[in-house]
C-alpha cells in the first residue's frame, strides 16, 4: 500500500468520534447499566441483594425453562433445518429451488413478535383454522398447550428452521462429491458413508449451528411476550415483570441481575459457537 | 523390467487381472459420452486414456467404478461380469483429481479406512496400512491431516488408501493434473513404481500427454466417446493410426506430400511410409521436430525447403525453430541448443528431413 | 517400456453382444432420493405456510366460521381506530428515520476509517456486531434509565412521541447495516476512488456524497431496506419503554378486536415480506450480472 497521506496526522480518529459517542451512549452505557446496576441498590451503593434474586425459586424456575425451550427449539430446528438443507443441497446449485428456499428462509428466519404469536394462534388457536377444520372431521384438537412452553417450542421452531437452513447450507456445500465417492470405491455403503465420513465431518458445523440457535431463541422475547399476557415461564418474561412492576422481587433492580444472568448465557453459547466454528472452517472450506 | 515384483509390498501385492470393457454406451441429454467403447487391460498392465476434455475418458473410468450407470455395454473384471455390481463391492482402488482425503482423518486414518469397513482389527489394520504408507514414503507423515500436507503429499496418501484395500483394479482419475510442474514429474515416476511393485492392473485417465507417454504400459488415444488408437507409447507417438491420433499426440509439423509406388514424397524428399497401404496421390505428411534439420542456406539458394526462420524459442538441452516455408506452410524443427546459433530469426535456412518413415493423412 | 513384458493374452475382442438394458443402479437411486425430497419438501412447505394462511384466513373471517362468506371488516375497520392509524404511521416514520439515522452514522465513520484510520477498523466492527450477542430484552433494561432522561430533556409536547425511539433502533439495526456497508466498499477500491476526486479538487462532503455514495448505492438500499424490515417488527422496546408503535397497537388491539388486529398482522408482514423478497431477488440479479462482491 502507498504510504498515507496524513492530513489529520494523530487526530485522524477524531473523525470517528460521532459514531464513537453514539455507540458509547446508546449501546456501551445500557449495557454498563445492566451490568453496574446488578450491583448497586437504588442509592447507588454497592449491594449483592439483586444477584441474590437468581437464587429465588421463580426466577431459577425461568431460567431452567428458558434453557430447555432454547435447547429444545434449537434441537427440532438444527434436525429439521439440515434436512431441509439437504434436500436443498441434493438439487441444483443453480435451480430455482434452492433461489427460493433460501430467499424464504432468508425471510422467515427474521419472522418473530406478534405476528408470529397471532400466525400461531389463528391456526391452532381456540378459533385457529387448523383447529375448527379439525373438529369438523372430528378429533378435538387441545389448545392450551400452545400458550405454555411445548407451544414456545413449536413456534420458535417456526424461525429456527429457516435459521438452520441459512446457517447449515455454506457447510453443506463444503461436502465435496469426492469424499462420498471415495468412500464408495473403499466399500462403504451409503449408511456407512454418512455415519464415518459425512456425519463427523459436520458435527462442527451442526454443533455450532446447534449454539447459534440456542442463543437466537434465549434471547427471542417478542413471540413469547405476545402469545402469554401473563405470567413469567421464562426469562426474558421475568424481565417484564421486573420492569413494568417494581415491587414483585422487591428490588428495583432485580432485572438488571436477570438481564445479567442473560448475557452470560448467551456469552457462553457464543464463545463456544467461535470455538466449534473454527474447526468446521479448517475442515470444510 | 517385470509387472510382479515383490519387495516390501507383501500387503498390497496381488495378481494382476485383466479387464474388459465391452461396448460401453453412455449419454447425458443429447450428448453422446461414449459412443460403444471396447477396452480390454491385460492382467498387470498400466493403460493411460488419453484425450481432450469431453471425449469420454473419465466417464470410462467412472463406469468401471460403478459411479456411474451405462446405458448399455459390459464391465468384466477377471472373468466376472460386474455391470451390475455396486461400487462399494467392486473392491476397486481409486484415486481423484484432488482433495478426495476425508479431512477429518490423519493420513493413516485415511490409509486404514477401507480396511475399517472390511472390520480388519485395529492393530492389523494399522500395521497394514503404515506398510502401505512406507510403501509411497509417507511414514513420517502418518499423523497429519490433509490440510498440513502439501498436494503432492495428499496425493501419495490417497494412493496409499486405495492400494490398501488390495484393490481388484487401480484407477487413477488425473491425480496429477492439481499440482505444479516439478512435483507432477516426480509423482508420476513414484506411481508407475508403485504399480509395478503391487502389479495391479491400472486404468489412468489424463489429458496431459507427456504424463501419459511416460507412465503407461499402452496409451489409448480417445475422441468423441470412441477409442482412436490403443498401442504402446512408442507406437502411439510415431506410427499414429489416424489423423487425431497425430495432431492430438505430440508436437507435428504437416507438409504437402504426394503418395505414390509406397513413398512419400515430401516437397522433393522421398520418405517410406508407415502404412504402404496408403491412398496414392495428394496427401500430408506428418513430420515431428525432431526428424526434421537444419542447414544454412547458401545465398541466393532456393528451393520448396529454403524459407526464413520466423521463431527460436529455448527449452533447455534443445531449442525449436519455426521456419516459414511460404505455400508449404510452416516447419518445426527441434534441435540441440548448441546448434540454433546460426539460425536468429529472420535468417533463410534450408530445412532437411530425415529418412524415417512418414504418416500421411488425407489432404485438409 | 515394459510393453512387450505384459502377457500377450489379450484376444480380439468378440463381436459386440447386443447391449444390454443395464438394470441403472444409480438411476434408481436417484429417483428413490427424489421421491423422499418432494415429500420433505412438501411437509416443509405445509409448516410454513399454515400458520400464514391461517393469519389472512383469520383477518377475512366472516361470521359463517372458516366454512362460511369471507369478510374484510376487518381490514375497513382499521381507519376507525385513530390509535391504530397513528402508531402504524408512527412507525413508518420510524423506521424512515432509523435508516437515516444509522447511514448517517455508519457511512462517514466506516469510509473514514478506511482511508484514515484502518487501525480502529476492528473496533468499529467489534461495536457493531455486538448488538447481536446482546439480546434486545437486555438492552431494554439498560435504556430504561437512560429514556428517562431522554423525556426529562424533551419538550413536554413531544414526549410520548414514539420516535424517540429511533436512538434504540439505530443499536438495533447496527449489525445488519454495517454488514451491508462493508460488502459494498469492500467491492470498490474506496481510496483510489477518493484520491482521484481529492485531486481534482473535491471537498470530502463531495467525496462522500458524489463519489462514494452513489458507488455502493445497492449496499445503501440494502440496508434501509432491512432497517424498515426490522423496524416494522419491532416489539420488545416500544412495548417495555411504553411507547406505541404499530406492534405494540395490534397487540393491544387483539384482545378487543381480533379481526382488526389479524389485518394489521397481516398487512404489516405481506409489506415486510415484500421488501426483503425483492431486496432478495435484487441481490442475486447483481451478482449474477456479474460484479463480484
Amino acid at each position: 500500500m502507498s504510504p498515507r497521506r496524513v492530513t489529520g496526522g494523530r487526530l485522524a480518529w477524531l473523525g470517528s468520534l460521532p459514531f464513537l459517542a453514539y455507540v458509547g451512549l446508546f449501546l456501551l452505557a445500557p449495557t454498563v447499566v445492566v451490568a453496574a446496576g446488578a450491583f448497586t441498590d437504588t442509592a447507588n451503593r454497592p449491594t449483592l441483594a439483586n444477584v441474590r434474586v437468581l437464587g429465588d425459586r421463580t426466577v431459577v424456575d425461568s431460567f431452567v425453562n428458558s434453557i430447555a425451550l432454547s435447547a429444545a427449539s434449537a434441537v427440532i430446528g438444527a434436525v429439521l433445518g439440515a434436512v431441509l438443507a439437504w434436500v436443498v443441497v441434493t438439487g441444483n446449485p443453480d435451480g430455482a429451488l434452492r433461489r427460493t428456499t433460501t430467499a424464504v428462509c432468508g425471510v422467515l428466519a427474521q419472522f418473530g413478535g406478534v405476528t408470529l404469536a397471532f400466525a400461531f394462534i389463528a391456526s391452532i388457536g381456540n378459533q385457529g383454522l387448523v383447529t375448527l377444520a379439525l373438529a369438523q372431521l372430528g378429533p378435538q384438537l387441545s389448545t392450551g398447550w400452545l400458550y405454555e412452553l411445548p407451544g414456545l417450542v413449536l413456534v420458535y421452531s417456526y424461525f429456527q428452521v429457516p435459521l438452520m437452513v441459512l446457517v447449515f447450507l455454506p457447510a453443506l456445500d463444503g461436502v465435496r462429491p469426492q469424499w462420498r465417492e471415495a468412500a464408495e470405491t473403499l466399500g462403504g455403503s451409503p449408511w456407512q458413508y454418512f455415519r464415518h465420513v459425512a456425519v463427523p465431518l459436520l458435527t462442527p458445523a451442526f454443533l455450532g449451528a446447534l449454539l447459534l440457535l440456542f442463543a437466537n431463541a434465549f434471547a427471542a422475547y417478542a413471540t413469547a411476550a405476545a402469545l402469554i399476557s401473563q405470567g413469567a415461564i421464562i426469562a426474558p418474561l421475568q424481565i417484564r415483570t421486573a420492569l413494568t412492576s417494581e415491587v414483585v422481587l422487591g428490588q428495583a433492580n432485580a432485572g438488571k441481575a436477570i438481564a445479567l444472568g442473560m448475557i452470560l448465557v448467551v456469552a457462553v453459547a457464543m464463545t463456544l459457537y467461535a470455538l466449534v466454528q473454527r474447526r468446521s472452517a479448517r475442515w470444510l472450506r | 523390467m517385470t509387472t510382479t515384483t515383490t519387495t516390501t509390498a507383501t500387503a498390497t501385492a496381488r495378481a494382476g487381472v485383466e479387464v474388459r470393457l465391452e461396448q460401453l454406451r453412455r449419454t447425458y441429454g443429447s450428448v453422446t459420452a461414449l459412443d460403444g467403447l471396447d477396452l480390454v487391460l491385460r492382467p498387470g498392465e498400466m493403460v493411460a486414456l488419453l484425450g481432450p476434455s469431453g471425449c469420454g475418458k473419465t466417464t470410462a473410468l467412472r463406469l468401471l467404478a460403478g459411479l456411474e450407470d451405462a446405458d448399455g455395454g459390459r464391465v468384466v473384471v477377471g472373468g466376472q461380469d460386474v455391470t451390475r455390481l455396486p461400487t462399494n463391492k467392486r473392491g476397486m482402488g481409486m484415486v481423484f483429481q484432488a482433495y478426495s482425503l476425508f479431512p477429518h482423518m490423519t493420513a493413516l486414518q485415511n490409509v486404514a479406512f477401507g480396511l475399517r469397513l472390511r472390520k480388519v482389527s485395529d492393530r492389523e489394520r494399522t500395521r497394514r496400512a503404515g506398510e502401505v504408507l512406507e510403501l509411497v514414503g509417507l511414514s513420517a507423515q502418518a499423523d497429519r491431516y490433509a490440510h498440513q500436507m502439501s498436494g503432492g503429499q495428499q496425493q501419495r496418501v490417497a494412493l496409499a488408501r486405495a492400494l490398501a484395500i488390495q484393490p481388484t483394479v487401480l484407477l487413477l482419475d488425473e491425480p496429477l493434473s492439481a499440482l505444479d510442474a516439478k512435483v507432477r514429474a516426480q509423482l508420476r515416476d513414484e506411481i508407475r513404481r508403485v504399480q509395478l511393485e503391487v502389479g495391479t492392473t491400472t486404468l489412468f485417465v489424463t489429458h496431459d500427454q507427456e504424463e501419459a507417454l511416460a507412465i503407461a504400459d499402452r496409451v489409448g488415444v480417445m475422441n468423441a466417446g470412441r477409442l482412436e488408437q490403443l498401442a504402446p507409447p512408442t507406437d502411439v507417438y510415431h506410427r499414429p493410426s489416424s489423423s487425431f491420433v497425430a495432431e492430438f499426440v505430440g508436437l507435428s509439423t504437416k507438409l504437402p506430400a504426394t503418395v505414390a509406388g509406397g513413398r512419400a514424397d515430401v516437397l522433393g524428399v522421398s520418405l517410406p511410409l508407415v502404412d504402404a497401404a496408403a491412398p496414392p496421390g495428394p496427401a500430408r505428411a506428418v513430420v515431428r521436430p525432431e526428424a526434421v534439420g537444419l542447414a544454412a542456406a547458401g545465398p541466393g539458394e532456393t528451393g520448396p525447403l529454403v524459407g526464413t526462420v520466423v521463431a527460436t524459442s529455448f527449452l533447455g538441452a534443445v531449442s525449436r525453430v519455426t521456419v516459414d516455408l511460404g505455400p508449404a506452410g510452416q516447419a518445426l524443427a527441434q534441435l540441440p541448443t548448441s546448434d540454433v546459433g546460426g539460425f536468429a530469426v529472420g535468417s533463410r535456412a534450408l530445412v532437411t528431413l530425415r529418412p524415417d518413415a512418414v504418416v500421411v493423412l488425407p489432404p485438409a | 517400456m515394459s510393453a512387450d513384458a505384459a502377457p500377450a493374452v489379450a484376444p480380439p475382442v468378440p463381436a459386440a453382444p447386443p447391449a444390454p438394458a443395464v438394470a441403472g443402479l444409480r438411476r434408481r437411486a436417484t429417483r428413490r432420493r427424489t421421491v423422499v425430497r418432494v415429500v420433505l419438501l412438501v411437509l416443509f412447505g405445509t409448516f410454513f405456510a399454515v400458520p400464514l394462511l391461517a393469519l389472512v384466513e383469520f383477518s377475512t373471517r366472516g361470521a359463517g366460521g372458516i366454512g362460511g362468506s369471507r369478510s374484510l371488516t376487518g381490514w375497513a375497520q382499521i381507519a376507525d381506530y385513530p390509535d391504530l392509524v397513528g402508531a402504524i404511521v408512527a412507525s413508518l416514520e420510524l423506521a424512515v428515520l432509523t435508516s437515516v439515522v444509522s447511514l448517517a452514522l455508519l457511512v462517514p465513520t466506516m469510509v473514514w476509517i478506511r482511508l484514515r484510520v484502518p487501525q480502529l477498523s476492528r473496533l468499529v466492527e467489534f461495536l457493531c456486531l455486538l448488538p447481536l450477542t446482546i439480546p434486545a430484552i437486555v438492552l431494554v433494561v439498560g435504556w430504561a434509565p437512560i429514556y428517562l432522561w431522554i423525556n426529562y430533556l424533551t419538550p413536554r409536547a413531544y414526549q410520548a412521541s414514539p420516535l424517540a425511539l429511533t436512538f434504540a433502533y439505530v443499536v438495533l439495526v447496527l449489525p445488519y447495516s454495517y454488514r451491508t456497508i462493508d460488502a459494498g466498499l469492500a467491492a470498490i477500491d474506496v481510496r483510489t476512488l477518493s484520491e482521484a476526486a481529492r485531486s481534482l479538487g473535491a471537498s470530502w462532503a463531495t467525496v462522500l456524497l458524489r463519489v462514494i455514495a452513489p458507488n455502493i448505492g445497492p449496499a445503501l438500499l440494502n440496508a434501509a431496506v432491512l432497517s424498515v424490515a426490522l423496524v416494522l417488527g419491532e416489539f420488545t422496546v416500544a412495548s417495555l419503554l411504553n411507547y406505541v408503535n404499530v406492534q405494540v397497537a395490534m397487540n393491544n388491539l387483539s384482545q378487543q378486536n381480533s379481526n382488526v388486529a389479524y389485518a394489521v398482522a397481516t398487512a404489516s408482514l405481506a409489506a415486510v415480506f415484500l421488501l426483503l423478497f425483492l431486496l432478495s431477488l435484487a441481490g442475486r440479479r447483481r451478482r449474477t450480472r456479474g460484479s463480484s462482491a
